[in-house]
């Protein structure tokens, strides 16, 4: 027996839906279709009433999702693609995003966004749009890289009283299995050590964590241990973690799979150079995804994202071999 | 869709003299006090405004009180859910807002709902079911609807309504759209008020949509609508009321356009001189609060000397509002929080 990610998912919300009458999911086709990914697969049988198709209005359906968390209900939000959150840009950052600051009253609901790129999804149904969601004031922005983590960070995120934009990756969602949720887990808001090192330090979170490791094992074969941190959630972003394993190796590679402009991979290195100067022994370095759309065909979108083959080609510039 | 008995177009005639004639005493007296407060209250923020005494700007409702307050007394304030726009002052102030919120917000004081976080119109008490709106047009739709799922998942919806305004233009947004659709899909018991007042700032409706009346667009909603006289409070009072009663017992989402101008700028920095003076001296330009009183006299609802002590007593009371809240304590930058979660550790 064994958990995919995206089961992770599923048994969150049916979990939630169980233990809680206050929870309820809207989203397209998220009903007796059970959803585009299928994380909703069957909950609407046993929750008519809180498991609920909505139109193609991602600006209404998180409008909808505040006045009724503002009203005592947690909501999920499903949208289909993270993509497609653009459209509820205004209502997730300029509504959600600065209610309890100016009223005093908490949004509770948790907006989940299938994000980053899966081979032929293309240029609309791929991209990772997390450091827009951290930018903002307000917003609370979960980047689980785990089954585990899917599955409590999701749970967490809904117990949170205030907004959450959960961004799940697509890549994990069937490809990554565990054999079974952990009992334990970290707090949100604390990053993970995935693979200890003691040479370089790479900063990264949601599909890339993986790709990370591949690149560490290889670089393991010769001789050189390469430690992972796992961020789990970017906002907030775990610092201690951050500059305690940076202390460690002295050495800096910001990784992730958004475009380069700016970004999660800025704001650590920047971070780290301000907090943490006389820790580095090396100039750090950032690796993203390429600074165009993404694209369509697999061989092309294979080399927009960082890949185990430029991560390691990455860490032996910052090793200076 | 189905046939909606509510679904009429009522040309924008002349002041009909027995518009209102239907409408129980009390609540036009207390429409009109509201509507005679709000705009005691917007002279008094106009002034403080010219005179420097309020930073930011201020957005009056002149010349729309007759719609907004209509709406504010036929909703029931201790149930049902009111998300105003900037032209609402009259509304709110119907809807039992008081005044000291208003002079709170404008006037930066510490103690106000928004503690200067967020100023003027932009207000409200979530948790007493008046949302505070942002400045993005069109977005109160869906947060209304919201607030009535909840209460029908919560089996707390039997006999609530749900209302929001809106202006000709914001009825051009994504977010009107959406959220109207949304309410028009789950059936929901709201009302929205556009109040059509011929221009969004400076745009005339000809450049702001192409149908003839926003009334057409509700067929497509497939919601009930009507429209009326924004300046005549004997057809505000009918009309809305008429469509607050449908709401409420299950027809669905129903829209009221109220034809109206606004009778100031788009703000206190706008003359508004874009407005052409043949408009201005239209039936459209009358001003419904002057109408509003000779409606309330002529129906022999009130005298003019008791109109008069309601004139009196709203100045009374917009000064008392005023000078509190000058005298209080101003938000400090070195006690502010500066919290945007209200969970530990966010940041």
């Amino acid at each position: 027996m064994s958990v995919t990610y995206i089961e992770a998912i599923h048994q969150a919300q049916l979990d939630l839906l169980r233990s809680r009458e206050d929870v309820f999911l809207y989203g397209q086709d998220i009903g007796a279709f059970g959803g585009a990914f299928k994380a909703t697969k069957g909950l609407q049988e046993e929750f008519p009433e809180r498991v609920l198709d909505s139109p193609i209005s991602e600006d209404a359906m998180v409008g909808m999702a505040i006045g009724a968390a503002i009203s005592g209900m947690r909501p999920i939000v499903e949208m289909q693609f993270a993509d497609f959150s653009s459209i509820a840009f205004n209502q997730i950052v300029n509504h959600a995003g600065t209610h309890f600051y100016r009223t005093g009253v908490p949004v509770p609901i948790t907006v989940r966004l299938p994000c980053g790129g899966t081979p032929g999804s293309g240029p609309f149904h791929s991209q990772m749009v997390e450091a827009l969601y951290g930018h903002y004031p307000g917003i609370v922005v979960v980047t689980p890289a785990t089954v585990s983590d899917a599955y409590h960070l999701l749970k967490a995120s809904v117990e949170l009283n205030d907004p959450v934009v959960f961004c799940e990756h697509k890549f994990l969602y069937r490809w990554l299995k565990a054999a079974r949720i952990s009992e334990e887990t970290l707090p949100l808001g604390r990053a993970r050590i995935s693979r200890p090192g003691k040479h370089a330090t790479v900063v990264t979170y949601s599909a890339m964590v993986h790709e990370a490791v591949r690149a560490a094992n290889r670089l393991a074969e010769e001789g050189w241990e390469i430690e992972v941190v796992d961020l789990r959630t970017i906002k907030p972003l775990d610092m201690d973690t951050v500059l305690a394993s940076v202390a460690r190796t002295g050495r800096l590679l910001a990784l992730g799979e958004a475009f380069p402009w700016g970004g999660v991979t800025a704001e650590i290195v920047s971070r780290v150079v301000a907090e943490g100067f006389h820790l580095l022994d090396a100039a750090p370095l950032r690796l993203n995804a390429r600074d165009t759309p993404i694209p369509y065909h697999p061989d092309l979108w294979a080399a927009h994202r960082p890949t185990p083959e430029s991560i390691v080609e990455k860490l032996r510039e910052l090793l200076n071999l | 869709m189905p046939y909606n008995p509510s679904m009429s177009s009522a040309p924008n005639s002349a002041l009909s003299p027995t518009s209102g004639s239907g409408i129980d005493a009390d609540l036009m007296r207390r429409t009109l006090q509201a509507m005679i407060t709000s705009r005691t209250l917007e002279n008094k923020l106009s002034s403080l405004y010219k005179a420097g005494k309020i930073v930011g700007g201020v957005y009056l409702g002149k010349g729309q009180e007759a719609f907004s307050a209509s709406l504010g007394c036929c909703l029931d304030q201790d149930q049902d859910i009111f998300a105003p726009l900037i032209r609402d002052q009259a509304g709110r102030t119907a809807f039992g807002e008081e005044l000291i919120d208003a002079t709170r917000t404008y006037l930066g004081s510490a103690l106000g709902p928004m503690k200067g976080r967020d100023g003027n119109i932009h207000r409200g008490r979530p948790a007493e079911r008046r949302p505070a709106m942002i400045s993005h047009l069109g977005t109160s739709v869906s947060i209304v609807a919201g607030m009535l799922m909840a209460r029908r998942m919560k089996k707390e919806l039997d006999g609530v309504v749900g209302a929001t305004c809106v202006g000709d233009g914001a009825t051009s947004t994504g977010s009107f759209h959406e959220g109207l659709n949304l309410a028009a899909v789950e059936k929901l018991p709201m009302v929205i008020l556009i109040a059509d007042n011929q221009f969004a700032y400076s745009t005339p409706r000809s450049r702001q949509f192409a149908c003839e009346s926003l009334l057409d667009r509700a067929l497509g909603y497939g919601v009930g609508a009507v429209e009326i006289d924004g300046t005549d409070l004997g057809a505000c009072l009918q009309g809305i009321q008429t469509a607050v009663e449908l709401a409420r017992s299950g027809h669905g989402p129903q829209v009221v356009v109220g034809k109206l101008l606004r009778l100031c700028g788009h703000g206190e920095h706008d003359d508004g001189n874009y407005v052409p003076s043949e408009l201005r001296q239209s039936e459209l330009g009358r001003d419904c609060l002057d109408l509003g009183i000779q409606k309330v006299i002529d129906l022999g609802y009130a005298t003019q000397t008791e109109i008069s002590g309601w004139q009196d007593e709203a100045a009374e009371r917009v000064q008392e509002a005023v000078a509190q809240a000058q005298t209080e304590p101003k938000p400090d930058p070195f006690k502010e929080d500066w919290r945007a979660f209200s969970e530990e550790g966010m940041e």
